[in-house]
Formats: C-alpha cells, structure tokens, sequence
C-alpha cells in the first residue's frame, strides 16, 4: 500500500537538499586548504580557490617539534591499536566469563562495569595522573595502551556480555559433551563465533580513541609523543588565524577515520545502532 | 538485543581433540549451579584493572575533593569548603549552567533532528543508504577537527557573515564566537552537528522494528501521518529514544573538546563547561581540590541523570 509516489520523491529531493546543506563546512574545509596565502584575504569565503595548490598540506607535514603532525599520526595509529588489541583480549574474555556463570558475583560484575561506564573521567583524572606518573607510563604510547584498555573495557566488556547472553548455549554444550576443556571451548568454539561483537568493539573504542584529546593531552602532556589531536591542538595554537593551513591540518587529520568510515561505512553504522541495543 | 548475527555452521565444526569430561580432575560441582563455562578467574585481569583505573582512582579525587591540595607537597582536610566556593565562584557557576544548558540543549536537538531525518528516510527512498551515510559523517569526525571548521565559519570574517551581508542582512553579521550572548548558541550548534547522525542512526534501527502491516492497517483505518506517528511508531521505538538521549546526556555533560578549540571557555567565562573548568583547575592552575570537587559535582549530575533515565526506561521493558 505504501508505493513511491510523487511525494516520496519530492521527499527524497528535500533530503538531498538537506544533506548537502548539513555537509556544507565540508565544501569550507576542502576549498579553504587549497588556496594559497595571497588568495585567504582577497577572495570571498564562498569562493572557489582561483590557482589551488597543496603549499598547505606540505607545510603541515613537515612541522616539527611539538605539532609534528607525522610523529602524532604514527603514535595515534600505534595507541589506537594496541588499545583495540588490549580491549578485544581482556573484553571477551572477561564478558564470556561473567555472562555464562552461574554464580551469585557474576552479577554483581556485570553491575560493576555498568557503572564505570557512566563514571566521568575527569573526576578520576588527576589521581590516575599521579599513579600513572609514579609507575612511568605518562608520556609514553604504552602507557596510554594501558590506560586506555582500563578506561574503555567496561564498555568492551558490556557490549561482550550482552553478544554472549543473546548467543544460546548450545554449542558450547555440545563441545563440553565432546570432551572439549573450557579453554579448548572458548579458543575454538566461542571465539570464531564473536566476530561480530568484536567488530562493535574495534569500531566504537576505535573511534573513541582515535578521537581523544582529554586523556592524551593529560598523559602525554609536555612529551614528545603526541596523539594527532594534541599534535594538532598545538599546531593550530602557533597559527593564530591562517585558516589555510589550519584546514589543511585538520584535513590530514580527518583523512584516516572518513576513509575507514566511508569504506565499511555499513558495518560502522551497524556497528552504532547493533551495539547499542544491548 | 545486541549486534547478532547467526554463528557460521563451521565454528560449530571445529575440531576438538578428544578429552575426558571437564573438571575431571577437580572437586565435584553440585548440579544446581548449572554448566560451568569459563574458569571464574579468567575474569580477574579485567576486574582489576576496572577496579584500579575506575573506581579507586575516583575513590581518591573524591577524597581530594575536600582537600585543598594543590598537586604538590602536603595538604589539609578542609570539609566542604571547596564545595562552599563553586556555589559562591559565578564563573563556576556560568559552568554549571552551561553545562546543563549544552547538554539538553543538544540532547533535545540533536534526538528531534534525527528522528526527524531517520523519519524522512525510512522506507520506500531509492537513495536512503547514501544519505545515512552522509548524515552519519559528522559523528566520525574528531570533536577537535570539527570544532575548527566551524570557528572559520563563525569568523568575523567567515561564510555566514559574508554571506548574511551578500543577502542584505548585514547588520545581524556579528563575531559570533566572541559575543557573550551569542557564544553559547554557536556551540550549541556545533554540538547538534555532530550528534544528529548518531541519534538519526539509533532511530532508523529502531524504526526498522516496527511492523509495516501495522502502519499500513492504520492507514486503512483512516488514521492521518501524525496518527500514525504518535500511536503506532512513537510507542514502538520508545526504547531507541532512551538510548539516544541517555547516551547524549552522558556524553553532553561531559563537553570538552569543541569548547576548548572554538572559545576556550570565552568571551569572560561565557561557554565555561565543568569538563573545561575542572581541567583548568586541576590541570593549568594546580589548584587540585578545587578541580576535584567540581568533578565530584559533575559526578554527581551524570549519576543522577543516568539514573532517572534507566527508571523511565525499565517502566517500559521491551524485551
């Protein structure tokens, strides 16, 4: 009874205009970066650049010291990864565990990560510091891996537990009736299984921590590993107001996650929407 | 339910080599417990550390919250003295309002607008994938990054006033982001930029539970668009909205990055959040009590709204 009718498209063609209405600080972004100094003060805003040149894009990859935005690049991929290893190893496992017990402090774990995921950071913030200078890991990536895993496993272990419990037992039944131990059940009968969870995992604490500017700014303040967000924040700190090379910066910036985005953009968007469900 | 999909049939095949009944060789369990998979204490490298970065790291800034220790050297106890001095500090204050302002303001905007969207485009839209895609880029983008697009748009010299002046509409062209008055309302609106895809995304997979045949019985029945809307769809993707608003409170209480790029907090202490205020407290002007409190007061606030919404959401039990 629904059919697409001359509404619908009249609706899709409103859509459309919206869209590319909302995306517009896109056309800003792509258009400013390429023009060249002589051109940021002549043109108009709206305009396109007359002679685009990638002078910008050269000199912010080239940048070093505190903004060495290709330093912060290599450190933000090395950080994100070993988070996301950290958080799938420690996640599954620890919400296969408390989802299958049976017994009477699985729930009582499962209460203890809902809440630290609501916690706010900040308040934790400044004695995490401290700890985390006494035992060195402030201004180091491996510190940042560690700290990460710690702050986002709850999530990891929330989205786990909740996977595992909509995931009936009866595989694992039928392994244990074969004999299999429980690692040889979680090792090679649950974990080929939780694929999907893990992809929920990797894309949201992939994002949060690609993403991050509080923590790394905290952690890694004052060293010469920047994430690229710090990286940037300095950078653009010196510029004072050349929108060209600013924009060109944030573009490098953007380049990495709205190419992941727009490549498995259907399994990210899943990934949201699955996720959260739980 | 969460992101299922069904278990390739092969992972069901894996080979297992041959062992004896598990826990062989330990003491016998009584039934009653049910199966056991998983050994208990695969679970205690997580819990620790959840516990460590978690809990007891906020057991101790709430503790430093009634002292007025200054990141170095000895303190002293001192009750709720830096409480006292939120509630006196107007530039405090102006935070915690703002704070509240932001993160309903953006919350409410962001959830009308993606739903709105998320309406617009399910069913029947030959281009619907394309155009979730493109609502959804904005939520990808760091915080960080797109608050810099939009401080060039809100430029003195940037696209709006250039072109409010090209239409004739000069005299509203203003330094955005350095007005007092209008600050708050330019990050308000940064803020809803980057949140509509998300909630828009949450509400399309909730609208994709709803039934068709019952939309279209009651299109039958002669019951008109927001009929429809506010009997059928609405109680149906009740659950959707909980997550998106409770999720965006959460997260709009916690407003950090995009006010440090677009004001720092400015003009006077305008666009000041708790998020920006205890990390200049704590962090810039080593004032770590001060810091810690207010923490503990935004603390406070998530606690209580993410309470308040997991009762109105376990009212409506959906499973």
């Amino acid at each position: 009874m629904f059919r697409y009718t001359k509404l619908t498209l009249l609706r899709e063609i409103g859509l459309w205009v919206l869209a590319l209405t909302f995306l517009a600080p896109f056309y800003f972004l792509v258009t400013t970066a390429l023009k060249p100094d002589s051109e940021m003060y002549t043109t108009s805003p709206l305009a396109l650049p007359k002679n685009p040149d990638f002078s910008n894009f050269v000199a912010v990859l080239t940048a070093t010291g505190n903004s060495n935005v290709v330093l912060g690049l290599v450190n933000s991929i090395i950080i994100t990864a070993g988070s996301i290893v950290g958080l799938i190893a420690l996640g599954s496992i620890t919400g296969y565990v408390i989802s299958r017990s049976t017994r009477r402090w699985s729930k009582g774990a499962y209460y203890l990560f809902l809440i630290a995921i609501i916690l706010p950071g900040q308040l934790g913030a400044v004695p995490l510091y401290m700890g985390a200078r006494a035992m060195g890991l402030t201004g180091s990536a491996w510190g940042l891996i560690v700290l990460y895993t710690g702050m986002l496993l709850p999530l990891s272990i929330f989205l786990y537990s909740n996977f595992f419990r909509g995931l009936g037992t009866d595989y694992e039944e039928a392994a244990t009736i074969d004999g299999a131990s429980r690692s040889q059940i979680f090792g090679k009968v649950v974990l080929p299984m939780m694929a999907p969870a893990t992809g929920t995992v990797t894309i949201f604490a992939g994002l949060i921590v690609w993403n991050d500017f509080f923590t790394s700014l905290i952690f890694l303040g004052g060293s010469a590993n920047q994430t690229l967000p710090v990286a940037m924040y300095y950078y653009i700190g010196s510029l004072v107001s050349e929108w060209n090379s600013i924009f060109a910066i944030v573009i490098v910036s953007m380049v990495p996650i709205l190419a992941l985005f727009l490549f498995a953009q259907k399994r990210f968007i899943q990934g949201f929407s699955g996720g959260l469900k739980g | 339910m969460t992101a299922t999909m069904q278990p390739k049939s092969e992972a069901a095949k894996a080979p297992l080599r041959g062992r004896r009944a598990p826990g062989a060789g330990e003491k016998p369990r009584p039934r009653s417990t049910g199966l056991q998979l998983g050994h208990w204490w695969w679970a205690l490298p997580g819990i620790v550390l959840v516990i460590a970065i978690h809990y007891v790291a906020t057991g101790i800034g709430g503790f430093f919250a009634f002292t007025n220790w200054t990141g170095i050297g000895s303190f002293k106890i001192v009750g709720w003295q830096n409480f006292e001095a939120i509630f006196k500090d107007p530039t405090k204050l102006g935070a915690l309002t703002n704070t509240l302002f932001l993160a309903f303001g953006s919350v409410f905007l962001g959830n009308v607008g993606g739903l709105i969207i998320a309406l617009g485009l399910n069913r029947m839209l030959k281009t619907r994938y394309i155009l979730r895609t493109l609502f959804f880029m904005p939520v990808v983008l760091s915080p960080l990054a797109t608050a810099y697009v939009w401080k060039y748009i809100f430029d003195f010299d940037g696209p709006i006033n250039v072109f409010l002046t090209s239409i004739g509409a000069g005299d509203l062209a203003k330094p955005w982001l350095a007005d007092p008055q209008w600050a708050i309302w330019t990050v308000l609106v940064v803020l809803v930029w980057g949140s509509t895809g998300f909630a828009m995304v949450i509400f399309m997979a909730g609208l994709a539970g709803v039934p068709v045949e019952v939309e279209e019985a009651a299109a039958i029945d002669g019951a008109n668009l927001w009929q429809r809307f506010r009997y059928v769809t609405l109680p149906a993707i009740r659950p959707a909205i909980a997550i998106a608003t409770t999720l965006g409170i959460v997260q709009g209480l916690r407003v950090f990055d995009p006010i440090m790029a677009l004001t720092n907090g400015g003009p006077a202490g305008a666009t000041e959040t708790l998020a920006t205020q205890v990390y200049k407290q704590a962090f810039a002007l080593g004032n770590f009590g001060g810091g810690a409190a207010l923490a503990l007061v935004l603390a406070a606030i998530i606690l209580f709204f993410a309470v308040i919404q997991q009762r109105l959401t376990r009212q409506n039990p959906e499973d």
